[in-house]
């Protein structure tokens, strides 16, 4: 089992990091919120709506960006995010495909194919195709995997405008430090359950280095 | 009108991905192309035995080809996790379904349309004397392998026997299609009307309809973790 008993609610416009060790059930709990892979036991509610009842069109609200990055690797990075423009039903596709290919630093590789691109660009062009549809909540499994030092503080600073302009980041790390800035609550888990869940603070990263470091024991 | 989008955008990507790869093409015509040139020179038959038996090689040499670009029609979903992608998206899991069918139907008719001549060369047939019967029984054979290969290419997707388990799942149930079509070609071959074969036709429609709805209501089951 994965996940164990876990019970939590996120409020809308949180940044919340999911923090744990590998195989500590980050993983399955972002799929899972994403809504590919139902709970075995136990329910899932989105605004108090069981997410089996929720329409399709609910999707529309999630943006998932998991460690396969579901690009095909023979479209050219424009041809990816028009193609998931077409599944999103977007009508400004024609728009907001160069839009977004610049705001993640690929509009000089708009007409490379995907299986061109390096991880990090490949990493960011998956971020793009997470963020083309606007969705309200953002879930990201290891997000910064990949990317150079550089590319990582933007990714902070673009999240950090995602939460400002009022959506709702969930992003997993096993990277305490530099995961722990942008939050607004942190989640740990071990072996599939919360070790601890609260805000972030000062200092927070010493306590939960320590919390894991015992449970490891 | 979600449901013809989502599948239309399916097609379109498939088909650039095809023209770009010609994965599923080559793979198909070479290994049509390879079991023509074996069945001529294993039977080499007379022109009264090869109109006899042309029909159930010539659906045989399309089964088993077909098979390959099943495989390898699917596979481009499972790369990068790409069905993860498509499952993200607000599309009903039966227009995924109706998209994979639609790219797998065109791709084998494509095939088949080329192998064809290739076949009536190899066997000393005239297969164009009735071209509308002729392309309408290619594609609801065509029609009935893909509705369920599909299907199957998915569920194998899923397994560690990929290449293995798509034929295992898909031959014992196309059984009927094949005997159909085998029929209704040797009816075609005879200078027959297809009348002659109505009873194969109305199953091969019959199938076609029946499992093309029910790998569409089923198929979110499939592709679900």
């Amino acid at each position: 089992m994965a996940l164990d008993r876990l019970r939590f609610g996120i409020e809308p416009g949180e940044f919340l990091v999911v923090l744990g060790r590998n195989g500590a059930g980050k993983t399955t709990l972002l799929r899972t919120l994403a809504l590919l892979q139902p709970p075995s036991e136990g329910e899932l509610l989105f605004d108090d709506q069981p997410a089996r009842r929720l329409p399709t069109s609910f999707k529309q609200r999630l943006g998932f960006c998991g460690h396969d990055l579901a690009l095909y690797d023979e479209l050219t990075a424009e041809e990816n995010l028009h193609f998931y423009a077409r599944l999103y039903g977007l009508a400004d596709a024609a728009r907001r495909v160069p839009e977004v290919l610049e705001e993640m630093g690929l509009a000089d590789r708009a007409g490379s194919r995907a299986r061109s691109l390096s991880r990090g660009l490949k990493q960011r062009l998956a971020l793009a195709r997470a963020w083309l549809h606007r969705p309200d909540v953002l879930l990201l499994d290891e997000p910064a995997t990949g990317l150079d030092a550089p590319t990582r503080e933007r990714l902070h600073a673009w999240l950090a405008g995602c939460h400002r302009s009022g959506r709702t980041v969930i992003l997993s790390s096993h990277d305490l430090a530099e995961s722990l800035r942008p939050a607004s609550r942190v989640l740990l888990l071990e072996k599939g359950a919360v070790l601890f869940d609260g805000p972030n603070s000062p200092g927070l990263a010493d306590e939960l280095k320590a919390r894991l470091v015992a449970a490891a024991r | 009108m979600s449901t013809w989008r989502v599948a239309a955008a399916i097609l379109r990507k498939d088909l650039l991905s095809e023209w770009r790869t010609k994965d599923v093409l080559t793979g198909v015509l070479l290994f049509g192309f390879t079991v023509s040139v074996a069945f001529t020179f294993a039977f080499e038959p007379t022109a009264d035995e090869a109109r006899v038996i042309a029909g159930g090689l010539l659906w045989l040499a399309f089964l088993f080809a077909s098979i390959l670009g099943l495989n390898r029609g699917f596979a481009r979903e499972t790369a990068n996790d790409c069905l993860a992608g498509l499952r993200l998206a607000p599309a009903d899991p039966g227009a995924i379904y109706l998209g994979k069918l639609l790219s797998n139907l065109l791709l084998l008719f494509i095939a088949e349309l080329v192998l064809l001549p290739v076949f009536g060369l190899f066997f000393n047939l005239s297969l164009w004397n009735r071209p509308g019967s002729l392309l309408l029984i290619l594609l609801l054979g065509t029609w009935g392998l893909t509705a369920l290969g599909t299907m199957f290419s998915a569920v194998s997707a899923n397994t560690r026997m990929q290449e293995l388990m798509l034929p295992l799942l898909l031959l014992p149930l196309t059984v009927p299609v094949l005997v159909a079509t085998v029929d209704l070609t040797a009816t075609l071959l005879a200078d027959l009307p297809l009348a002659f074969a109505g009873l194969q036709f109305r199953l091969l429609v019959g199938f076609d309809i029946i499992f093309t709805l029910l790998c569409w209501l089923l198929f979110g089951y499939v592709v679900e973790e």
